[in-house]
């Protein structure tokens, strides 16, 4: 056999990868996955996407009914915040939750065929992100309803998004690669979106939280680390504007300031958003190092 | 054999690939066990799937990866297609590659073909717009044009791996990796993939086909490597490769010496011994076709005998009686043998049979009126042909064949032309 010259072939194959250097064929997968599993959740059900909505306005509903017997309805707005934040919650819970089993419920695709693995949680958080469309009419109606009217701060809205998107985005990339190896992901993750539920301002307002203290300091700025608190908070900041000050026992309480405002200052605020940095890149560091092997480690 | 007429610049090349899995003794899934046993060591041992496996493959070549179960060769596939890393050497390939190691990844049955069809080929590396522009010809190959609007759960499974293989070919690749997805469907199926793949590789492309199959290595392949325990152990002309496969799979049965329990016959004689050899005189639980064959039995007499003769009759896995060969046609009368006397019959013939394993009865009979049977062997001992000739008849014998085109119908091909 004659010696080849090598470089007449290229570099060597690389083998399976997160991303396997391809970005476009990274996009098409990761597209026409989410697009498919958005089509086939309501195949076959009469009223398709419009159970996509009834959901979440059930359960908003439900909230609504039990939270104004609790006198809660004295708050401004309060129906239109708690809509808006069960749908968004929803996204980042659809997004983590499915994120967990992903790759191994697509071991069908992974052991058969190269591709960019990191396809499988992005197509997740993708399909959960075209629900999130989805509601977002129904939230939008609902506020205007409910008396909001454009403002310049709403052009904050779509940054405060994309926090919640990456927030999201991380989660999905951590929990999957970790699953391959630890089974008991699935029901941890379960207990901590439901920690997270009835911490992250949607059900209870800030205007609860501002009265109590922690260790001395008032327990918002605590509160406020949750990452998911500071975008339900801005969110409400921006959309529904300023209200008045109230001053019980001496504390100032307003339930609509911004989440800087809240957790004590711009200094205290970089930990909530540097930790979704960090959890990005420590996401996409653990999911690539995984990715090579995820086939056989299945 | 094939001819190779490509340009014989390599396309694939792998060189010193290594891969081995570890496989823990104990399987530690979950966080408890972890935080309850923080001392125990998860014990794992390594199963070496390749080691050091170097080859190369030109373009337009059509190659041939074999060997038994467990051999690697599939670990080997996963690693060219990019499914699995190799953990040291280096694989190169050029231009786009299409695996066939499971077809139709993706599917979902509750979608109708043009989705799954435009899913399976994104999956495969089209893009959307290619998948799309691309969805009628794969359609018209598989022949589904009456069933495109139906759910693919309602479509039977021949259907299916129509459909598959279609989009799976309108990938159009350089390289194509195909691992066993033809035992899938059926022969006429089968026949129209191998017929496609001969096409693609007339027209340049590179097919790197791994089976068990060495009537598909010889038909098909220029070129192929033997697999067993991670390292390639043959390369090169199919019909050697094959050989060699075949004798590493039988070389384990030894044949056991055929113990004398429950014979049938009369006493009258005992077969010591009986062996198969080849004209060369050599034996093994191998032969190829087209070798003399020489079936031999050591008789010893108890009592006197006349004219006994040596027959050798050979069964196939089926129980069928392929062939039976007997001293009583070459000697009319084999005389008065005394009691204590030993003698040596042989039958010689070429072996035609059709590659496979048989089963030899050696029985020892009184020629003559009726048939008075001395001693008979037990059907116990087997032996297997090798061969390359297989056409999937009972045996195979030389074939002369001729095509003589009619005065007429060659006056009207030249018109045509």
């Amino acid at each position: 056999m004659s010696t080849v010259d090598y470089v007449d072939l290229g570099p060597p194959i690389r083998g399976p990868g997160a991303l396997s250097g391809d970005w476009r064929r990274f996009w098409h997968l990761t597209f026409t996955i989410a697009r498919t599993e958005f089509k086939l959740r309501f195949y076959g059900s009469a009223l398709g996407y419009v159970w996509q909505l009834v959901r979440p306005l059930l359960m908003f509903g439900v909230l609504d009914l039990v939270y104004s017997l609790g006198k809660l309805g004295a708050i401004p707005h309060y129906p239109a915040m708690l809509l808006s934040g069960v749908v968004m919650f929803n996204f980042f819970a659809e997004a983590t939750a499915g994120s967990v089993r992903c790759v191994v419920d697509r071991e069908s695709f992974v052991r058969k065929i190269q591709f960019p693995r990191l396809a499988i949680p992005f197509a997740v958080v993708l399909t959960a992100g075209f629900n999130l469309c989805v509601n977002f009419f129904a939230v939008a109606v609902f506020t205007f309803v409910d008396g909001a009217r454009p403002r310049l701060q709403w052009l904050e809205l779509p940054l405060i998004l994309v926090m919640l998107i990456t927030l999201a985005l991380g989660w999905s990339m951590l929990l999957s690669a970790l699953f391959v190896r630890f089974r008991d992901i699935q029901p941890i993750w379960d207990v901590v979106l439901q920690v997270l539920f009835y911490g992250s301002l949607i059900l209870i307002p800030l205007e609860k939280i501002q009265p109590h203290h922690l260790l001395g300091q008032p327990l918002a700025h605590f509160w406020l680390l949750n990452p998911l608190g500071v975008v339900m908070q801005q969110y409400r900041h921006a959309l529904l504007g300023p209200l008045p000050t109230t001053v019980a026992n001496g504390v100032h309480i307003n339930g609509s300031v911004s989440a800087a405002t809240a957790i004590g200052g711009y200094p205290e605020l970089a930990i909530p958003v540097g930790f979704v940095v960090v959890l990005l890149f420590v996401g996409f560091w653990v999911f690539n190092r995984s990715a090579p092997h995820i086939a056989e480690n299945l | 054999m094939p001819d190779y007429k490509g340009s014989g610049r390599p396309v694939i090349r792998v060189a010193d690939v290594a891969k081995a899995f570890r496989i823990p003794e104990e399987q530690m899934h979950t966080l408890k066990e972890r935080v309850l046993h923080p001392l125990r060591r998860t014990g794992h041992h390594t199963f070496k799937a390749l080691e050091d496996v170097s080859f190369e493959v030109r373009e337009g070549e059509f190659f041939g990866i074999v060997g038994r179960n467990g051999s690697g060769k599939s670990t080997l596939l996963k690693c060219l297609a990019g499914i699995y890393s190799a953990d040291r050497g280096n694989i190169w390939i050029r231009g786009r590659m299409s695996p066939f190691i499971e077809l139709g990844v993706g599917f979902n049955p509750d979608l109708a073909a043009r989705d799954n069809v435009i899913l399976n080929g994104i999956m495969l590396g089209l893009s959307p717009r290619e998948a799309r522009a691309r969805y009628d010809h794969v359609i018209e190959f598989a022949e589904l044009e009456e069933f495109q609007e139906l759910k693919l759960k309602n479509y039977s499974s021949g259907m299916h791996v129509r459909l598959a293989f279609s989009v799976a070919i309108q990938v159009d690749a350089d390289v194509l990796l195909i691992d066993e997805v033809l035992a899938v469907g059926d022969a006429s199926f089968q026949q129209k993939c191998f017929d496609v793949f001969n096409r693609l590789r007339d027209a340049g492309t590179t097919i790197v086909l791994v089976t068990h199959d060495m009537g598909a290595v010889n038909r098909f392949c220029h070129r192929a490597v033997l697999l067993e325990r991670g390292e390639i152990v043959a390369q090169g002309e199919p019909e050697h490769v094959a050989n060699h496969y075949l004798e590493l799979n039988f070389n384990r049965d030894t044949p056991e010496a055929t113990a004398g329990v429950d014979r049938m016959g009369n006493g009258t004689a005992r077969i010591v011994d009986a062996w198969c050899e080849t004209d060369d005189g050599a034996q093994s639980p191998m032969y190829l076709q087209g070798q003399t064959l020489r079936f031999c039995a050591r008789v010893e007499f108890v009592a006197e005998s006349e004219d006994p003769g040596l027959t050798v009759e050979i069964e196939n896995e089926d129980q069928v009686k392929v062939l039976v060969a007997s001293t009583a046609i070459e000697h009319e009368r084999s005389g008065r043998f005394a009691a204590g006397e030993e003698a040596v019959f042989s039958v010689e013939f070429t072996n035609v049979l059709a590659p496979g394993r048989y089963f030899p009865v050696v029985t020892v009979s009184r020629l003559g009126r009726g048939l008075e049977i001395l001693d008979r062997s037990t059907r116990e001992t087997s032996m297997v042909v090798a061969g390359s000739a297989a056409r999937g008849g009972l045996v195979d014998i030389p074939v002369r064949a001729s095509i003589e085109r009619s005065p007429s119908s060659e006056r009207r091909h030249a018109e045509v032309g």
